[in-house]
């Protein structure tokens, strides 16, 4: 047994007084988690404490708050994980963000998450005829999509995400996981349709920016930013669809310059997302507006030496042998007759792979 | 302005049975509304794991699955019910493979199926170890893809079930957890899908909102509850804290050993080994343990071998458990054996129904672990659960919606709602003093565990029952803190309390009743089974001073007479 003391995050919307702290001593052995650090608060202490809560195993999904002022599940902390990570030795729980509080650490997901899940149309759109049977699809294709439907609807993704943040109407992280749901199911008939739908969706897939905290965040190995990823390279790559930020042609010129170059040059990533590979790219008219309305970041880019003059006019040069190691891993990708994508349920984490 | 609530078919659970009724009733075009006390993908369904029986096979057949099931059950499941669950099993997994769920393949791409307990075949169809969660999530898109024609009531509390005049159940009074706001919901048929009791229990396999809200609701308007004394104890909890690790393991191959590190299976159940009936499995482990062949620090623990199982197979089909295993016990389960026991995890009996889920009160209908048809008998079959609350959900459903359409809808008066909310605001306002609720459930589960657990004795029993009478009076004063409206959990947290007392009696008085020993209840005063006084079951209805009156019910037996059950 040991002692931890919790500060919880409370908030009572009858009081019409502010959210505030309150802290609570409890005992408990350091591998209990926090979720039951709570609920023996409640239990002694308080048992006006808000939390939902069920299933005290990672399945039901009920209880993601902040810890420490990371994301995650309440019963999938443990105390002394917490401890580690606490301040002043106590540990901070708060209700998730960028969804309203409705009391303590009880957030409104209908006004957010499952908005959003509803956005993305999320149920088979079988194909027809219905078989009398089960539709014959490969086992591989199945294990797949476990990876998503693993996902339990508790919101942590959501709460830090930095694109949410900036842009409330993004789809995000849960939803376009569930999205991939349906876009990786062999037996759905509306793949082009979903995709081309979350393409043209200015806050569609497009509007993710790889900051990973959602893979982070989820409890369940999900890996939404990666569900995103596969979602746009099935969007790109298998359908060509072009989308409504342009990101497909964005990284279609990172593609093109790392192989030219073997680096990224900064200075001709604008002109190739939007004008293509060719050398007059920056000539053309849409390339050219997009360059003229970017000069004021470009300007302080220069300011700030994130990106020289010189650099400019002379792209980054590689040693030729570097070159050819960078053109091999390309001739080594692209040879595959297949894209190689990571699924936990497929390879496991790296822990697991030890001999 | 108020809103009067008004349904053909009012669902009061939004599980698998629920969903699944709430989807079947509104394919009929009838109004349909269903609420829960939580989000419904939060649902206790969700924990189920392995999979869902069904005699898909070609080389099986359904007869076979039914007569497991009537064998599992030790002869008191109902043959025609099981003859029913059975024959349409086949035909509600290829419903849910055609909206969606992801069951896993075989290497010809047809669903793969996996080895379960108690099953002389392999006919699980399961998506990895998530296969509950994977099919209440798809039933949940169904909801939402049709919600234009179901209404859903999202986190609201089921205060009382309304009876009428003339004794039928036309609705329910119910709270919305949010604001506080209490409404009477007018319906012409109430379907109960609201699980089980397994919070009666500590530890236990189920979830905290397992509290026997419907058993407890039903009960109280004069339904009678059935088979009560059938408690499942899972042969594979999680020493640690009662978390369940999935049959799964067992049927791709987990070994169990004693402390000599023996298969002791061997000595209980040759044939099936790991694999007999979770009642005999269980005991087999608790008498091991009991003798002084456990493992652990207190002796008290089994080991579960999943290391035996490839590791490739245990990433993409047991992952869930790989996860529990790291993360709950410290455990990386694909190299060493993990620590378990049997642990409670699920009620066989509940509210007496009948094949189309109709209980004896007109417009009540159960559906799912909260009823009892009776499929299950004295012992689940695993994977016969999801099955269950499906077949059973569906057709209460469509039976329900049926029943209303020549009828008027009721309305229950005013007055009826203000007696809900005077008793709530009662206990909102009781004054400080006697013992927390927490105080008195850690009590009762700790109690029911020791005495009602896999092995009972008369004397066991008289004290457990006693223990519950003193609950009862310390609850009925218990205070809480909550003052307020919105989110109030203390309050719900009190009212089920009183529910899982009211439960727990009913597993007591009729664990003293049946003297004999038979599928899950094993007495040692009475280790036979007792075919010529006992082949029937046990129904306990409300008396007129609260406590449970004794009555009987023949099982139904169509093509399986009773035999010695050997695995």
């Amino acid at each position: 047994m040991a002692e931890y003391t919790l500060k919880l995050r409370r908030y009572d919307p009858e009081s019409g007084e502010p959210a505030y702290w309150d802290e609570h001593t409890v005992e408990l052995e350091p591998h209990r988690s926090v979720l039951e650090a709570i609920l023996q608060a409640k239990a002694l202490h308080d048992g006006s404490i808000g939390i939902r809560c069920s299933c005290r195993a990672a399945i039901c999904g009920s209880c993601g708050v902040r810890v420490n002022g990371k994301p995650g599940l309440a019963c999938h902390t443990h105390l002394d994980k917490a401890q580690r990570g606490a301040r002043d030795g106590v540990i901070e729980v708060e209700p998730m963000g960028n969804m309203p509080v409705i009391k303590d650490l009880i957030v409104d997901m209908d006004a957010v998450h499952w908005k959003k899940i509803q956005r993305v149309t999320p149920w088979l759109e079988a194909k027809q005829p219905v078989p009398e049977r089960e539709y014959v699809v490969a086992h591989e294709s199945m294990v797949d999509v476990t990876q998503s439907m693993a996902c339990i609807q508790c919101g942590a993704c959501l709460s830090d995400c930095l694109s949410m943040e900036v842009d409330p109407l993004f789809v995000g992280p849960a939803a376009l996981a569930k999205a991939y749901r349906f876009v990786g199911d062999p037996r759905d008939a509306q793949t082009a349709t979903r995709l081309q739908d979350l393409a043209d969706d200015p806050h569609g897939i497009y509007d993710c920016t790889h900051c990973f905290k959602c893979i982070d965040a989820c409890p369940k190995g999900v890996a939404p930013m990666s569900q995103i990823m596969r979602l746009r390279r099935r969007a790109g790559n298998d359908f060509h669809i072009f989308d409504a930020n342009n990101g497909e042609r964005h990284e279609r010129a990172f593609v093109s310059l790392v192989r030219q170059y073997g680096l990224l040059n900064e200075a001709e990533l604008l002109p190739r997302s939007y004008g293509g590979d060719s050398p007059l790219a920056k000539f053309k008219p849409v390339a050219a507006k997009e360059l003229a309305s970017s000069l004021p970041a470009i300007a302080k880019a220069l300011l700030r030496r994130k990106v020289t003059p010189a650099a400019v006019l002379k792209p980054h040069k590689l040693a030729a042998s570097d070159l050819k190691a960078v053109k091999r891993i390309y001739d080594t990708i692209e040879g595959r007759d297949e894209r190689v994508e990571l699924n936990l349920y497929i390879s496991g984490r790296d822990e697991d792979l030890l001999p | 302005m108020q809103f009067l609530p008004s349904h053909d078919v009012l669902i009061i659970g939004a599980g698998l049975a629920g969903q699944r009724a709430a989807l079947a009733a509104a394919q009929t075009g009838v109004s349909v509304a269903i609420m829960s006390k939580v989000h419904p993908v939060r649902s206790h369904s969700v924990a189920a794991a392995g999979g869902m029986n069904a005699a898909i096979a070609v080389d099986d057949d359904w007869t076979e699955h039914a007569y497991d099931t009537v064998k599992g059950s030790d002869f008191l499941g109902d043959q025609d019910a099981i003859e029913i669950m059975c024959s349409e099993a086949p035909g509600e997994v290829m419903h849910l493979e055609h909206i969606g769920v992801t069951f896993y393949r075989n290497a010809t791409g047809h669903l793969d199926l996996r080895a379960f307990g108690g099953a002389s075949k392999k006919r699980t169809a399961y998506v990895a170890d998530i296969t509950g969660q994977a099919i209440l999530h798809v039933l949940y898109e169904q909801l939402m893809r049709h919600h234009l024609t179901v209404a859903r009531f999202e986190e609201w509390f089921v205060s009382s079930l309304i009876l009428d005049d003339d004794g039928e159940c036309t609705g329910a009074v119910a709270r919305n957890i949010r604001s506080g706001d209490m409404q009477i919901f007018n319906a012409k048929s109430v379907i109960l899908a609201s699980g089980g009791a397994g919070q009666c229990y500590k530890p236990t396999t189920n979830a905290l909102i397992c509290t026997a809200d419907g058993i407890a609701q039903a009960y109280a308007i004069g339904a009678p509850l059935m088979d009560m004394e059938m408690v499942q104890y899972h042969p594979t909890t999680l020493a640690e804290n009662g978390f369940l690790i999935t049959e799964g393991a067992r049927g791709e191959g987990a070994h169990l050993l004693n402390s000599e590190g023996r298969r002791f299976m061997e000595d209980y159940a040759p044939n099936k080994m790991e694999l007999a009936s979770r009642d005999v499995v269980s005991r087999a482990e608790q008498t091991e343990i009991n003798e002084g062949r456990g493992v652990g620090a207190d002796g008290q623990g089994i080991y579960l071998d999943i290391t035996v199982v490839p590791k490739k197979r245990v990433l993409e089909a047991l992952r869930e458990i790989v996860n529990i295993g790291r993360d709950f016990a410290g455990t990386d389960i694909t190299r060493e054996p993990i620590m378990i026991r049997p642990g409670q995890h699920y009620i066989m009996g509940g509210v007496k129904t009948d094949v189309d889920g109709r209980t004896p009160v007109t417009g009540l209908y159960a559906a799912g672990e909260v009823a009892c048809v009776s499929v299950h008998g004295g012992n689940r079959l695993g994977a016969n659960s999801l099955l269950d609350t499906l077949i059973f959900g569906r057709r209460s459903g469509e039976h329900a919606a049926q029943r209303g359409t020549d009828m008027p809808m009721p309305a229950a008066p005013e007055s009826r709602l203000r007696e809900d909310v005077a008793r709530i605001d009662a206990i909102i306002a009781r004054e400080r003093g006697g013992r927390r609720i927490s105080a008195i459930k850690d009590e009762l589960g700790a109690m029911m565990n020791d005495k009602v657990a896999v092995f009972r004795d008369e004397q066991g029993l008289q004290e457990a029952l006693e223990i519950i009478g003193r609950l009862k009076q310390e609850s009925d004063v218990a205070a809480i803190d909550d003052r307020g409206t919105v989110f109030n959990q203390d309050v719900l947290g009190a009212i089920e309390l009183g529910y899982l007392l009211d439960a727990a009696e009913c597993t007591v008085v009729a664990a003293i009743e049946r003297k004999e020993s038979r599928g899950a209840q094993f007495r040692t005063d009475y280790p036979e089974r007792d075919d010529e006084q006992w082949l029937k079951h046990i129904d306990l209805t409300r008396g007129e001073d609260g406590s449970p009156e004794i009555s009987y019910s023949e099982v139904t037996i169509t093509q399986w007479q009773p035999e010695v059950r050997k695995y």
